[in-house]
């Protein structure tokens, strides 16, 4: 309920932005040029989540603790049948160590809705107690169409803004660039997999964020704190975006005639959307404390299964979780994110600009990704949606991550049984990607990945020349191609059954942290090259 | 997608392939989507045709779901259960194989129809390959991504968009005036599936008034040679059984006149008028006191020989649907004879077709592909001529959309396509047409279960065929106006 509240105020306060830039003809005129060609590419869009959701998915048919869609549907059953202070309270009615309540509030609201939707139309799929485990033709219909409508009603939405933002303040103004702009962010076959084969909410959270970005852009602040307050209290993990948020809202703020009556608004909204989320469990202290001691689940290690990260890389060499305490690992694993995400928030505290605060936002995610405590496989949607957003930017290198995600994913999904929309998914994007007349076939032609490349130092050319030299592209793109047919053919040996894993991991990782080491410098070189030419423009 | 206009480039191959990746994508995703019984009846030819010598192909009984497709289309499935056992020896298997619905026969059938889309692939290259980028793109669209299409051979099961390659071939000669080789493409399509005998006469007109022309002499010389051509296919497809001497059991199976006047779902055609018309008139008379004996036969099963499904009104019989649908093309063959042009084949065709499906004998939903493939070539030559297949075309998924209601995706097929042609302005007649098919599919898909429950549950496919049978009516008169005009 509290969840239509906060949605309708930030509806209102959306309109309220369109209205305002309603009168500029130049606005109305670009809106016109996308409409129609986003109600195609989301139709069909639409089609392709139609179509995943047929396959399989995570734990079907595999009892007794089935996977992530029996948790979503055990919400819906919780939030539904039990009061809001009990949703995240051991009792007996709610057994927490079946897939109990996990996710902030705004997750716990969602569920509610659709517990609600999913009533009116089979009451047996969210029964209490007796419809653990429920799997049936029509509850699956309903579970598979609440998160189609999450998609159409939040991340459509989303990506219709940022698009329009993006293309007016950051654009070429070619149509075909915005139309394929568009079919990136929309036909991202990681986000699809995961949240209509997998089945998860990412879209909502994900959605929630790149309104806030889009908001970021136009400069309305306010709008983009409540926005990503709302993402992050809908899926914890969107802290991965927090240091770019919080770093380039300050870098305004400090620019600002009056940095203390910025910042003081800006806390002021951060708080209230909080205290509006947490309503029902800020009576007591209790209630708030066991609600976030459920959100950060450390008693469940420092890395699951085979993520590419640091800490389950590094793991071959250093058994981190038997030479140190779950406390210790905890401190490392914050020093280190801290650390590595520091360079780009001082960049963007020092000098905020859109486009490094889209940079931004994909080194933090990256940091976080890399070193951040419990990360799990499909965290690596997080740093994939700011290059998404920077598509038309980094046109190669979007190609390479989406490779190595899909490849890092590869695992899970084949766990899953999504293998075929896995292939038809990946095949999907390469053919939208190489779409005739679109941007994507345009830069395998010229060779240098952009303009602004040309004038950047030394150090960027050689991590560039290292990283992304066609050769090594070519033969990793080789490597990985041949692991995906030897993962899916062939058994690995008994003495090291995690092997292949082990191996995909080890690719990924090592991709990720050139990622990392490259888009950190480019974000550096921005801010040169932007001041610059601040310099220049004051020379003259 | 981009639809800039730009003068004559020569067809690009690439542009093409990147449309049927597109379709390629979303076919793979649909696999697991529905399972019809016509995946058993693929199945079920390829186990026949691999397991017993050809003189039993036409006798064999072991399932009800008997061969009755041309000699051709056996030859085919003949050719794709080498493979299939490659796969998995169970597909081809005759007994054990009966109702064999693994993964792997589903996805070896599913994949043969995507792999033989190519061949439809090549008859589009063929047929845009002389338009302007911008045509040719649109008809790309109209063909390659057709909802139709889609939903026939990939959610339901069958092999058309292959067949529809020979079609769009043997238009496309004719239209480059290379008749020859247009009559001998319709004459295997014809070996592939009898359906398509619907054209015949109207390529039997034209190819005898453009091709056997220029004197007695020269004209006897040149049908002769037509002639042996379409003896020559024939001879290829069913000299092996006239060998055998079962040509008649061949022809029998092929047309089964026991089945009724319409399919187990009515097709949108002129009988549906006829249908309710005699049920009000039956309902009426029996209000006023009249004593009418309700029928014991349906329309769509019962033997010929059967009592009448009619209540009041005169049977229909399998002779009255096939002069009714002669008397439709006669204008078109009138016109054809007296002017055989190469540049309105397509039309002619497409009309040939429109007759079939309105006026012929048990005629399938599917049939309705029959029309809006070959229109699809026309819709491009003017804006007229796409306006009224934007039309024709929602009008017949309306209809497909009776044949399977448990898949959900099928509407979003339609409304993709409607969608990328949404870019013409319809007339306000078009446009309240349109909304009654949402206000019909509302009816029928939400409303009635809700309101009627299990009431009256032939009320929503009834509407649905009415109200599409409307929407060909009137394509097939405006098909018709444009003919005489043009000609």
């Amino acid at each position: 309920m509290k969840k239509k509240g906060e949605m309708k105020k930030v509806k209102k306060v959306k309109d309220k932005v369109h209205d305002g830039e309603h009168d500029d003809p130049w606005w109305w005129l670009i809106l016109n040029g996308i409409k129609p060609s986003f109600l195609c590419i989301s139709i069909f869009a639409l089609l392709v989540r139609f179509a995943v959701g047929l396959h399989p998915y995570s734990g079907a048919n595999t009892p007794p603790k089935f996977g992530d869609y029996e948790a979503q549907r055990h919400w819906m059953e919780i939030t539904l049948n039990l009061p809001p202070k009990d949703w995240y309270r051991n009792s007996s009615v709610n057994d927490l160590s079946y897939w109990g309540l996990d996710y902030p509030p705004l997750t716990a609201y969602q569920s509610y809705i659709h517990g609600v939707f999913l009533k009116t139309f089979d009451p047996d799929s969210v029964a209490l107690f007796t419809s653990r485990g429920y799997e049936s033709y029509i509850g699956n219909l309903l579970m598979r169409w609440t998160v189609l409508s999450s998609d159409v009603l939040i991340f459509f939405p989303a990506a219709l803004y940022f698009v329009f933002l993006y293309s007016i303040r950051l654009g070429t103004g070619r149509n075909s660039d915005v139309a394929w702009h568009i079919s990136m962010v929309l036909l991202n076959p990681c986000l699809i997999l995961i949240d209509h084969g997998h089945f998860q909410y990412n879209c909502i959270s994900l959605g929630l964020t790149m309104a806030a970005i889009a908001a970021a852009l136009s400069q309305k602040d306010l709008v983009a704190s409540v926005l990503y307050c709302l993402a992050l209290n809908h899926k914890q993990m969107s802290a991965y975006f927090a240091p770019a948020f919080f770093s380039y809202l300050l870098g305004k703020c400090l620019k600002n005639k009056n940095p203390l009556v910025e910042v003081t608004k800006l806390g002021l909204m951060v708080i209230g959307t909080f205290a509006v989320v947490w309503w029902p469990y800020l009576q007591s202290k209790e209630a708030a404390l066991a609600v976030l001691s459920r959100l950060a689940p450390f008693e469940r290690g420092i890395y699951e299964d085979y993520v590419a990260n640091f800490w389950c890389t590094s793991s071959v060499l250093v058994k981190w979780k038997k030479l140190y305490t779950t406390q210790s690992l905890r401190i490392f694993s914050l020093t280190a994110t801290l650390l590595t995400c520091l360079p780009s928030m001082v960049q963007q505290v020092h000098a905020p600009s859109s486009k490094g605060f889209l940079y931004a936002l994909l080194n933090s995610s990256f940091s976080f990704y890399l070193f951040s405590y419990q990360v799990h496989e499909k965290s690596i949607l997080l740093p994939l949606l700011p290059l998404t957003l920077l598509a038309l930017e980094e046109r190669r290198l979007l190609l390479w991550l989406t490779h190595f995600a899909m490849f890092s994913l590869l695992p899970l999904l084949h766990r899953d049984k999504l293998i075929l929309p896995y292939m038809a998914l990946y095949s999907l994007f390469i053919v939208v990607y190489f779409a005739p007349g679109g941007p994507g076939g345009r830069c395998n032609e010229s060779k240098t990945l952009d303009h602004s490349q040309k004038k950047t130092g030394r150090g960027m050319e050689f991590i560039s020349f290292i990283t992304f030299h066609p050769l090594l592209m070519g033969f990793l793109g080789l490597c990985s191609l041949i692991l995906h047919v030897i993962y899916l053919t062939m058994h690995p040996p008994n003495s090291y059954p995690f092997l292949f894993e082990a191996v995909i991991m080890l690719i990924c990782f090592s991709q990720f942290v050139l990622f990392t080491l490259y888009f950190n410098s480019k974000q550096w070189m921005l801010s040169k090259h932007l001041t610059s030419k601040d310099n220049q423009k004051k020379l003259i | 997608m981009k639809l800039q206009e730009s003068p004559r480039s020569p067809a690009s191959i690439t542009q093409l392939l990147w449309f049927f990746g597109i379709a390629t994508v979303v076919k793979l995703l649909l696999i697991p989507a529905y399972y019809s019984t016509d995946l058993e009846v693929h199945r079920h030819w390829l186990a026949i045709t691999h397991s017993l010598p050809l003189g039993q192909w036409y006798y064999d009984e072991t399932s009800e779901w008997t061969l009755d497709y041309p000699p051709f289309f056996a030859y085919f499935e003949r050719f794709l259960s080498f493979f299939a056992p490659l796969i998995d020896p169970w597909i081809v298997h005759l007994h054990h194989g009966l109702s064999y619905k693994a993964d792997s026969s589903i996805y070896f059938q599913r994949i043969s129809v995507i792999v033989s889309d190519l061949f439809l692939q090549y008859g589009v290259h063929i047929s845009t390959r002389n338009l302007a980028s911008l045509k040719r793109n649109l008809v790309w669209v109209f063909v390659i991504w057709s909802p139709g299409l889609l939903i026939v051979d990939h959610l339901h099961f069958q092999y058309n968009g292959f067949l529809f390659g020979w079609l769009l071939l043997s238009i496309s000669f004719l239209a480059q005036g290379r008749d020859l080789m247009g009559g001998f493409m319709f004459a295997v399509l014809l070996c592939f599936k009898h359906l398509f005998a619907v054209a015949a006469p109207v390529y039997f007109v034209y190819l005898l008034r453009h091709y056997c022309r220029g004197g007695l002499v020269r004209g006897f010389a040149r049908l002769s040679v037509l002639g042996a051509i379409v003896v020559a296919v024939f001879a290829a497809a069913y000299g092996p059984f006239v060998y055998h001497g079962q040509i008649q059991q061949v022809i029998r199976r092929m047309f089964p006149f026991g089945r009724g006047l319409c399919h187990a779902y009515w097709a949108p055609n002129f009988w549906v008028f006829y249908i309710v018309l005699d049920k009000g008139i039956a309902f009426l008379l029996r209000k006023f006191g009249f004593d009418i004996p309700s029928p014991v036969a349906s329309f769509t099963g019962g033997l010929v020989g059967d009592a009448s499904p009619f209540a009041v009104l005169p049977r229909i019989t399998p002779m009255t649907t096939f002069i009714m649908v002669l008397l439709a093309l006669s204008p078109c063959l009138f016109k054809t004879w007296r002017y055989p042009r190469p540049r309105l084949i397509a039309r002619s065709v497409a009309y040939a077709y429109t007759c079939g499906f309105l006026f012929g004998w048990h005629i399938h939903e599917k049939a309705s592909l029959h029309i809006s493939i070959p229109l699809a070539l026309v819709a491009v030559e003017s804006l007229e001529d796409s306006k009224h297949y934007f039309l024709l075309s929602v009008g017949t998924k309306g209809s497909l959309q009776s044949d399977k209601k448990a898949t959900q995706s099928d509407s979003k097929g339609i409304s993709r396509t409607a969608a990328e042609k949404q870019w013409f302005e319809l007339g306000w007649v078009a446009k309240s047409y349109l909304l009654g098919v949402v206000v019909v599919e509302t009816w029928g898909q939400f409303l009635h279960p809700y309101l009627l429950g299990d009431k009256l549950p032939f009320l929503p496919l009834m509407l649905i065929s009415m109200y599409c049978a409307i929407g060909i009516s009137y394509s097939w008169i405006w098909q018709l106006k444009r003919i005489i005009i043009l000609s």
